[in-house]
């Protein structure tokens, strides 16, 4: 790892949330970008080797971002996200349901909070995801799994590059 | 009814339970010991422990001995481990957008 960025994960059982926090060394007007521009969500958002594809997104409150986490194989999983609630570069509030290719979504899905904020040049991000029952969460896994290994391998090129 | 796993490890009795008799199995009695609370307490949060799959219970004798299903304690560590690898990969690729980023607006 290149740097003490501060990264924590963990699950709240009692209230079925699962708390992410992470640091960037970049200032929060571009960390924000990176979270609500489908172009650059597309470069980051799906786990090496899986890519992001992106058919839609509208950023505002009530908007929608519909996309596909593609394997290599080229299996897609679409997923429906609507956007709730936004406070420039503070704050969002979306609800994320796994979906058909046309869009018809699962009945229950998750919420999603993004909290940004910024200190001597880190910005500092928190995520928490809510679901109704935490053994759905075991299906983000579905897919994923496969590939983990591989993300692993590139994971090291991509450091040992970095480290060039 | 099926219990939801998680659902079972949210208590912290329940998971202060699992702490002790992955130690060794105990009786009921043995663990309302360990707890501020009644052995009638203590059977409930096995009961759901055992109905989620959790632990299991061996009769020796006169007494109920509870145990830990290690492989199934194992199966929540496995996925949360791997959630929390793909959320590591993500923010190190999102590192790297942000440095494109960065120089980008340098170049400017």
């Amino acid at each position: 790892m290149e740097n003490n960025l501060l990264f924590e994960f963990t699950l709240d059982k009692a209230t079925k949330t699962v708390l992410i926090t992470r640091e960037f060394s970049a200032p929060l007007s571009h960390v924000w970008e990176a979270f609500t521009n489908a172009e650059l969500l597309d470069q980051w958002v799906a786990p090496k080797p899986f890519t992001s594809r992106t058919k839609y997104m509208e950023f505002k409150e009530g908007g929608k971002r519909f996309y596909a986490m593609v394997s290599p194989e080229g299996d897609e999983r679409w997923a429906l996200q609507e956007y709730k609630t936004i406070r420039p570069k503070t704050y969002f509030k979306m609800y994320n349901a796994f979906a058909d290719k046309d869009g018809i979504t699962e009945p229950t899905g998750s919420e999603w909070e993004y909290t940004f904020s910024e200190q001597n040049g880190i910005t500092k991000v928190t995520i928490s995801i809510y679901n109704e029952s935490l053994e759905r969460l075991e299906r983000i896994l579905d897919g994923f799994t496969i590939g983990m290994k591989m993300s692993l391998v590139n994971l090291d090129e991509l450091l040992a590059s970095l480290s060039k | 009814m099926r219990r939801d796993v998680f659902q079972a490890i949210a208590d912290p009795t329940r998971r202060a339970i699992i702490a002790l008799i992955a130690l060794q199995a105990m009786t009921p009695n043995a663990l309302a010991e360990n707890f501020n609370t009644t052995r009638q307490a203590v059977s409930k949060h096995l009961r759901i422990l055992t109905e989620c799959e959790l632990v299991k219970q061996e009769q020796q004798g006169r007494e109920i001995y509870y145990s830990l299903e290690i492989e199934k304690m194992k199966e929540i560590d496995i996925w949360l481990e791997q959630y929390r690898k793909i959320w590591e990969t993500r923010f190190n690729q999102l590192d790297n957008v942000l440095k494109t980023i960065k120089n980008k607006n340098h170049g400017k």
